[in-house]
């Protein structure tokens, strides 16, 4: 049973997340309590929900890319997009307050994050560019693009109707987790419910095969990158919306690093052909955990990112088999010979 | 015999660059001179030291992300060291290159020996690396020294009145060193050998374990050497030099021909990736009047064009694997 436990692929993530919880714990002990206030939860616990919320999102379409074989550099820049589309259109409306301002808003980013996406998918399946130098394109043309809709300023808003997804609640809880829960439940349903998971998998191990196989590579692959980048444009319309305000030059940098290290953190190997939608939330929550621990126990911010390569080479560490074993056959004969000089010694 | 098919790729990428010159000339005056065309090498030979080490590690079946945060540490260690505590030089330069060498040893280890994908442990090392650079200082060193001064205003003239710096000397002196290891060496064909499939060399008897660990380290010393030549180069240490650089350094090995999944590649060919990285560059400072957000997406589209002509022309053929 436990030998079972250990050989399933969430065991060390969860190991992991359930040591840094700890940790914090420990460290401070009031970490895990939940403050209900004004009919909202509050806590430490639901703000690593609530603000890892764009991460995890952005890392449930990096596990179907990476599933393929490919890898998508662009997140970060159609974070950035989405969010300035968003916030640009809103701040020229008459009335900042309206429903169907945000609506529209809401309806050009989505719209524009899908077309970013088929965008990334036509130059690796159509076109066949290596997965990343064709994200790479738009990873880099994306921040400018960015920049030119905000003209290079923080643009802030004001409309009720769009805080409300990112900073608003449902039922005590922040309404971007229930976002998250949506396209996760989508996701997991599409991919494992269906024979689409089947489809990504074998187009991961081999394209060329799959296709003599009859299925339609091409456009599996096409189909991920657009998955994708939704998931991005939905992860930067929560983070403008949380703070009212679109950044081009900041909004979700590096966050392609962080949601291809989720993804593995998760289980995922970046060759493709299997992936774990439940293993890269983990990851995720992870690195959302770790951020508000470097930040909760004030580590100077210039040694925040030696603390993290620690902590990331840990947590791979622990999950690698070969480093596990190589410990383990340390331990025994560090008290082999022990044992044995005990024996001699009473003979 | 010459034309063999399998050179095509770079073939194809050097005409490219040959037609992105020629345009440039056409398009503004004062573009076509040796000058312009040496400047490249001058403005870009960190890049091509880095990438060189790059190619290595990619034709292998890795990927390095630690090379810009190695060059940032090499030049606030050596800023820090000569400017703060007055070491000489002549012992600073090595022990940085050392370092750097014994960085990327440590991380092929962890690769090879605890099977933890390259892109994990390297983007470890790259926090590490980016991480100390702000422990050691968080502001700009600027470089006095007179060993340093001299060597970065050194000017080695050429006839015709152009001339290139000693960096210029010392990647080249790298590149030709690199096409002699890749492939006129037992090490170059390891390399390639374990890129193609590191079980059949496995099974081969080759030395998979020490070439693997070697290609980092080499990986760790040419990006080492790099911040040294960037050193000279910018006369100063800072911990936000040369940010994003690994993504540059890849763009330009795979520009030059080479694929991701290891295994096919030449130092020659990323030789010419990082020259076209720096001919779009230069275009771009020629046009003059982008503002930097354009810059980028004119960047972002240059490279699209370039990579769908090169995609084109050479019409590689599809292997099992080039879907990705």
């Amino acid at each position: 049973m436990a030998g079972k436990m250990r050989k399933h692929h969430l065991f060390w993530p969860l190991c992991m997340l359930g040591l840094l919880l700890i940790f914090n714990l420990l460290y401070s002990p009031d970490f895990f309590s939940l403050v209900m206030r004004e009919g909202n939860l509050y806590g430490s616990l639901i703000d690593i929900l609530n603000f890892g919320a764009p991460l995890i999102l952005v890392s449930i379409g990096m596990t179907l890319v990476i599933a393929t074989g490919g890898i998508d550099l662009s997140v970060g820049s159609i974070v950035a997009i989405s969010g300035a589309v968003a916030c640009m259109s809103i701040s020229r409306g008459v009335d900042q307050n309206s429903l169907g301002l945000m609506l529209g808003a809401l309806g050009l980013s989505i719209g524009l994050s899908l077309i970013l996406g088929i965008w990334n998918g036509a130059l690796v399946s159509v076109a066949r560019i290596q997965p990343i130098i064709a994200t790479l394109i738009l990873m880099v043309a994306g921040r400018g693009i960015a920049q030119l809709i905000t003209s290079g300023q923080i643009i802030t808003v004001s409309n009720a109707n769009y805080a409300y997804i990112g900073a608003g609640s449902l039922a005590a809880l922040p309404f971007s987790i229930f976002i998250v829960l949506t396209v996760l439940l989508v996701a997991s349903l599409l991919t494992r419910k269906t024979a689409l998971g089947l489809f990504i998998e074998s187009v991961g191990s081999n394209a060329n095969a799959s296709q003599l196989a009859g299925i339609r590579s091409k456009t599996v692959i096409l189909t991920v990158y657009v998955f994708c980048g939704l998931c991005a444009g939905i992860a930067g319309l929560i983070l403008s919306s949380n703070v009212s305000s679109a950044d081009g030059n900041n909004a979700g940098l590096w966050y392609e690093l962080d949601a291809i290290l989720a993804v593995v953190i998760g289980g995922t190997s970046l060759n493709g052909g299997r992936f774990y939608l439940m293993g890269t939330v983990v990851g995720a929550l992870i690195i959302q955990t770790l951020t508000t621990t470097i930040y909760m126990i004030g580590v100077p911010p210039e040694v925040t990112l030696v603390v993290k390569a620690f902590v990331v080479l840990a947590v791979c560490l622990i999950q690698s088999d070969s480093f596990r074993n190589s410990m383990v056959i340390r331990w025994k004969k560090r008290k082999f010979p022990a044992e044995q000089g005990v024996n001699r010694h009473v003979s | 015999m010459f034309l063999n098919r399998k050179y095509l790729p770079v073939f194809v990428t050097f005409g490219l660059l040959a037609v992105m010159f020629a345009i440039g000339s056409f398009r503004y005056t004062g573009f076509f001179s040796t000058q312009v065309l040496l400047n490249l090498l001058i403005d870009n030979a960190f890049l091509i030291i880095t990438a060189i080490g790059m190619t290595f590690v990619i034709v292998s079946g890795g990927i390095d992300l630690s090379v810009g945060s190695v060059i940032a540490l090499t030049t606030i260690i050596s800023a820090s060291l000569v400017e703060k505590q007055g070491w000489s030089p002549a012992i600073v330069i090595p022990m940085v290159l050392v370092m750097g060498a014994l960085f990327g040893t440590v991380m092929g280890a962890i690769i090879h020996y605890f099977k933890i994908q390259p892109f994990i442990v390297t983007l470890a090392g790259m926090f590490l690396a980016r991480g100390l650079c702000y422990v050691i200082s968080l502001d700009t060193i600027t470089i006095t020294n007179p060993f340093y001064t001299q060597v970065a205003q050194a000017k080695i003239s050429l006839p015709g009145g152009s001339f290139v710096s000693i960096n210029v000397i010392i990647a080249l002196v790298i590149v030709l060193l690199a096409i002699f290891l890749a492939h006129y060496t037992r090490f170059g064909r390891n390399v390639y050998a374990i890129g193609g499939s590191e079980q059949s060399a496995l099974l081969m008897g080759l030395p998979v374990a020490r070439t693997k660990i070697l290609v980092y380290t080499f990986s760790g010393l040419c990006s080492a050497l790099a911040g040294v030549v960037f050193t000279f180069y910018m006369l100063s240490g800072y911990g936000l030099h040369a940010m994003g650089l690994e993504l540059d350094t890849i763009a330009a090995v795979v520009i030059g021909g080479t694929l991701l999944t290891g295994g096919v590649g030449y130092v020659a060919g990323t030789f010419i990736g990082v020259l076209i990285q720096g001919a779009i560059q230069t275009i771009i400072s020629f046009e003059g009047t982008l503002s930097s957000w354009w810059t980028k997406i004119v960047i972002g589209l240059m490279l699209f064009v370039f990579i769908l002509f090169q995609r084109l022309l050479s019409g590689r053929r599809v292997s099992s694997k080039s879907l990705h």
